[in-house]
């Protein structure tokens, strides 16, 4: 009887100086950590998934506050999440420019058409490793949902043959960006003025004419038109510099195939 | 002395390796080791804290569980360690991982979040244990913590190695993921069983 009681004594002696020690301890050794960092892992999902790329939840919060990481990692908590996450990091965050995913394509099915019939797996993936794809244009959305699967906001989805983005759903994670084998999808600032050229075709004007006819032909309008210098045309393909464009849409007005839009107004 | 220190140190690592001889700690060996700096990262966590956990219950154990010349009495409270030992490892890890946050932040980011996951690593409480099973002095126990977290390292970074060439490979659909893994542990353990009495032939011992 002895033993036992002696026993219990001495775990639960152990245990109490262990708890006063690590007590003692937070209370001495204690790092004052920025309040932000412990309301955001309250608001982040809490399901450690590791989409964001840190180790945890408790660890992207930190890198949120300290390391100015993005607000709109956190796949599972939505759109809801990073709401509440830029409330809490305050105006700064949330009146930054939002990035939003823009499909740099403008070919539905009345503008282009298919050189093919593909009967494969339904994946751009599997097109685009025949023959480059079914459409006459080779640069262009190739219509068959990777970016769909992908998304992970239900933001982008494919209309009249190509994907197009719910710009209120769309957080700009990239992850559309990152599985389009044609690198038809860019993430773009959000802005309400600025415009950007919705073609990727690099072939010359004939060509691309014959390909689509909301293609991009190179012909130098915009880049005339543009007071800012801010539009550049190379390898046949109008580029709209984001940093230098004021936003006057003057190219908008040029372009002879409409092919300039501003993707917010869309 | 030296020379038993080594040996001790070598056996470790190479003959009675915890990961690869003795089965221990297989759940980070096969979780963390995809990618070689995770398997760095935990390696050296695991080491630190198996000689501070070491350094911490060898007197634990004989001072106040089994004081000397107490064995097989009525004192004789050996059989209290696991619990004992459980709960002062996961003090230990909680305090360490606090005084690194205060004092070592570097050292604290390095180790990162494998600091808390080693507390309920059974590679710690087997080094202590066994330890004090072989009958090592203090001295020889810390050598022998040690060894055997470089040990873990050395077959951390092996076999994160194996897992490279592994997930390059074209497996049957069978086997892929887990199974194959398992597989090439297997076959990596197996190639240690080779160091059998190497270090024995080495130090003369």
């Amino acid at each position: 009887m002895d033993m036992i009681i002696m026993a219990i004594v001495l775990v639960t002696v152990i245990g109490l100086i262990g708890a006063v020690i690590l007590v003692a301890a937070s209370i001495f050794m204690y790092v004052p950590v920025d309040e932000r960092v412990e309301k955001i892992t309250g608001v982040l999902a809490g399901a450690n998934c590791g989409a964001c790329g840190c180790a945890g939840c408790a660890d992207y919060a930190k890198s949120i506050v300290e390391d100015g990481n993005a607000i709109n990692k956190c796949t599972p908590g939505g759109a809801q999440t990073v709401a509440a996450i830029s409330e809490i990091m305050g105006v700064e965050a949330s009146a930054a420019a939002s990035l939003k995913a823009v499909v740099a394509c403008s070919g539905t099915c009345e503008k282009t058409s298919k050189r093919y019939e593909f009967e494969g797996i339904h994946s751009c993936q599997a097109v685009k490793g025949l023959y480059g794809g079914d459409g006459m244009c080779k640069y262009g959305c190739l219509g068959y949902g990777d970016c769909v699967r992908a998304c992970p906001f239900d933001a982008i989805h494919i209309v009249d043959g190509i994907a197009k983005v719910d710009r209120t759903k769309c957080v700009g994670c990239g992850a559309c960006a990152a599985v389009c084998p044609n690198a038809v999808i860019s993430i773009v600032p959000e802005h309400k003025r600025k415009p950007v050229v919705l073609c990727q075709n690099k072939d010359k004007g004939g060509d691309t004419r014959k390909a689509c006819t909301a293609g991009c032909i190179g012909c130098m309008k915009c880049a005339k038109a543009c007071p800012k210098e801010a539009i550049t045309v190379e390898n046949n393909l109008a580029r709209i510099d984001q940093d230098k464009c004021v936003g006057c849409q003057l190219c908008v007005k040029e372009c002879p195939v409409g092919v300039i839009h501003v993707p917010a107004n869309d | 002395m030296a020379l038993k220190l080594a040996s001790i140190f070598f056996t470790m690592i190479l003959v009675d390796n915890y990961v690869l001889s003795k089965f221990l700690g297989i759940c980070p060996f096969l979780g963390v080791s995809k990618k070689l700096d995770s398997a760095v990262g935990m390696s050296l966590a695991v080491t630190f804290v198996m000689v501070m956990a070491t350094a911490a219950t060898w007197p634990i154990y004989r001072l106040l569980l089994v004081p000397a010349g107490m064995e097989g009495t009525d004192r004789d409270m050996g059989y209290l360690q696991t619990i004992v030992f459980i709960l002062i490892i996961a003090i230990l890890v909680q305090l360490l991982e606090n005084f690194l946050k205060k004092f070592i932040p570097a050292l604290y980011k390095a180790l990162g979040v494998y600091l808390p996951l080693i507390t309920t690593n059974c590679t710690i409480l087997g080094v202590t244990i066994l330890n004090l099973d072989n009958g090592y002095n203090f001295v020889e126990s810390i050598v022998c913590a040690a060894g055997a977290g470089i040990g873990f390292l050395v077959a951390m970074v092996l076999f994160s190695g194996v897992r490279r060439k592994v997930e390059q490979a074209v497996t049957p659909v069978c086997f892929k993921g887990l199974p194959i893994t398992l597989v090439a542990a297997a076959m990596t353990s197996l190639s240690f069983m080779g160091f059998g009495g190497i270090v024995e032939a080495i130090f003369r011992v």
